[in-house]
């Protein structure tokens, strides 16, 4: 699997106002890109825009020259927590369930073999004890993991996650930067909303850096570099070389 | 029990006991759906916004559902575009439309026909539901069960995590409206047994006791239904012994099973959570 994720000249507004402006980039089969910025800098509006989930102004996003919307079974999406209804009545198991849902279309109920594959994906994220815990009653980085065993459900090659790393313990950080890493080695693409600085560096290999406009894209080395930053967080540079940001 | 006895003896009674187990049920099925998608508001201002067609259909002589269902539907779309387009919030727009809709009704109503006719669709009177409006009652209840049953997979995902359900391709707009149009249906049905002011507690009020004593989506619609179900034979059963209407009978009804359950109930209700509280203390 080689495939080429296309982003040209993206611009979004919500109601008259531009929260992303010409942004562009490309990245390859076998990637864990992290999409940087400051609050409010656009990058889940971004990674909603990528996933045609929001109207763009102006703009493609294209997989292998293609649309991105043809390959939608293909795409796994976790979102921010804050999205998510915690009292909703749903257990672990049912949730990750969902992830069955996609690839069995309409009028399919998932069957048995389904919902071992959803169990299969719980104990890869180490929460099959918690399977008939309704999801609520579980920790910040509990919640985070089970969702992420929702996307694996969906055998997606295309990964987005928003935010996956806030709040969240040492363990359920370990946890999930373990199978986003193996899902990189598998060759799949992994983007992930983050903007917390100080493990930027232990995350990813790749950057997009925005700020309501493309600051710059690539490799971390060449992003993660002193003026970037600067420009991306309109911060002094001596607080940013404590984070391992290149002077 | 004399009401047994007379629910065996007349017709009229059975179709006001089918009709009002038919309209607890599906109430309860839509009602979960409702209040898990944030949409209560939304329950009560189809139930209002039917109004004016019901008028409408009393002025043209044809049977009231075409009208009730034509403005409930109009009022959807009405609040979505407002919303959509603008930036005012939705629990603003359904208060303004549905405002709107429902003193058109009155005046509709009051002019098409006489006041005994308005205080029966607002407040119910279950004893007077004809043949027709039950063998309705009952078409429209199946159209429902049938719905959420075949798409229940659907449904539980969009109200779960609607932003999932739309990357994956699912149309989630025409899922809403879908909802709105099956409320529509369920309101209007409900209009004979608890008439328009109260349809709102036959909507939410057994889902929120069913919400309190389950974690998962099946149970609860099938618990709401239930006491939806429970909560309408004990408006009927008032209303034919006691002559009440029927309407705030049932309301009542639902909002003392939802007390028992909010007092009670074993994970969420008060009670048993002062007593931990309590014995936690207590050893401490
Ligand atoms: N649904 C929305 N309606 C209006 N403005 C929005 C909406 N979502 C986000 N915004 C605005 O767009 C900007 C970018 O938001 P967002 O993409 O959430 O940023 P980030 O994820 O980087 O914190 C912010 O200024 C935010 O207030
Ligand atoms: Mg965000």
């Amino acid at each position: 699997m080689s495939d080429i994720i296309s982003v040209k000249d993206v611009s979004v507004s919500y109601f008259g106002k531009q929260v992303l402006e010409d942004v562009s980039f490309e990245f390859k089969s076998g990637n864990l890109i992290g999409i940087l910025g400051p609050n409010g800098a656009g990058k889940s509006t971004l990674m909603k825009a990528m996933l045609g989930l929001i109207p763009k102004d102006k703009g493609t996003i294209e997989i292998n020259s293609k649309p991105l919307k043809v390959f939608r079974k293909k795409i796994a999406y976790v979102p921010q927590r804050s999205n998510i209804d915690w009292n909703f009545p749903i257990t672990v198991k049912d949730t990750v369930v969902i992830g069955t849902y996609p690839l069995l279309g309409l009028f399919h109920r998932p069957r048995k073999e389904d919902k071992e594959w959803a169990m299969c994906c719980l104990e890869q994220v180490g929460m099959v004890d918690f399977a008939d815990r309704q999801i609520g009653e579980l920790s910040g980085g509990q919640q985070q993991r089970v969702f992420l065993a929702r996307a694996l459900a969906q055998k997606a090659d295309y990964f987005f996650l928003d935010e996956p790393f806030v709040g969240i313990d040492v363990s359920s950080e370990d946890v999930i930067i373990g199978i986003l890493k193996k899902l990189q080695s598998e060759g799949k693409i992994v983007f992930v909303v983050h903007h917390d600085l100080t493990k930027v560096k232990n995350y990813f290999d790749e950057l997009v850096l925005i700020n309501k406009q493309l600051i710059d894209a690539g490799p971390v080395q060449k992003v993660f570099q002193s003026e970037n930053m600067t420009r991306a967080y309109e911060r002094p540079v001596s607080m940013l070389s404590d984070l391992g940001v290149e002077m | 029990m004399g009401f047994l006895h007379d629910l065996q003896t007349y017709a009229f009674l059975q179709k006001a006991f089918v009709t009002s187990i038919m309209v607890g049920i599906i109430c309860g099925v839509i009602g979960s759906f409702i209040i898990l998608r944030g949409m209560a508001l939304m329950g009560d201002a189809i139930s209002h916004a039917v109004l004016p067609g019901v008028a409408i259909s009393y002025m043209l002589g044809i049977n009231y559902f075409y009208g009730a269902v034509f403005t409930g539907i109009l009022t959807a779309f009405g609040i979505g575009a407002i919303t959509q387009n603008s930036r005012i919030k939705s629990d603003s727009s359904i208060g303004l439309v549905f405002s709107a809709f429902f003193a058109l009704g009155i005046i509709l109503i009051t002019k098409a026909k006489s006041a005994t006719d308005l205080t029966q669709i607002l407040f119910g009177n279950v004893l007077a539901v004809r043949s027709s409006d039950m063998w309705l009652t009952l078409a429209i209840g199946s159209l429902v069960i049938l719905v959420v049953i075949i798409f229940y997979k659907e449904l539980l995902v969009s109200s779960f995590d609607e932003t999932m359900a739309a990357a994956y391709g699912l149309k989630v707009r025409f899922i809403h409206y879908a909802i709105m149009f099956l409320l529509t249906l369920v309101t209007v049905a409900s209009l004979q047994t608890v008439g328009v002011i109260l349809v709102v507690s036959m909507l939410i009020t057994p889902a929120s006791t069913a919400y309190l004593l389950t974690n998962r989506l099946s149970i609860m619609v099938l618990l709401a239904s239930f006491f939806g179900a429970l909560s309408a034979i004990i408006g009927l059963y008032f209303s034919f012994e006691y002559n009440m209407p029927s309407g705030p009978v049932i309301a009542l009804a639902t909002t003392g099973l939802f007390l028992l359950a909010f007092l009670f109930s074993p994970k969420q209700g008060i009670v048993f959570r002062k007593i931990k509280a309590f014995n936690r203390k207590k050893l401490a």
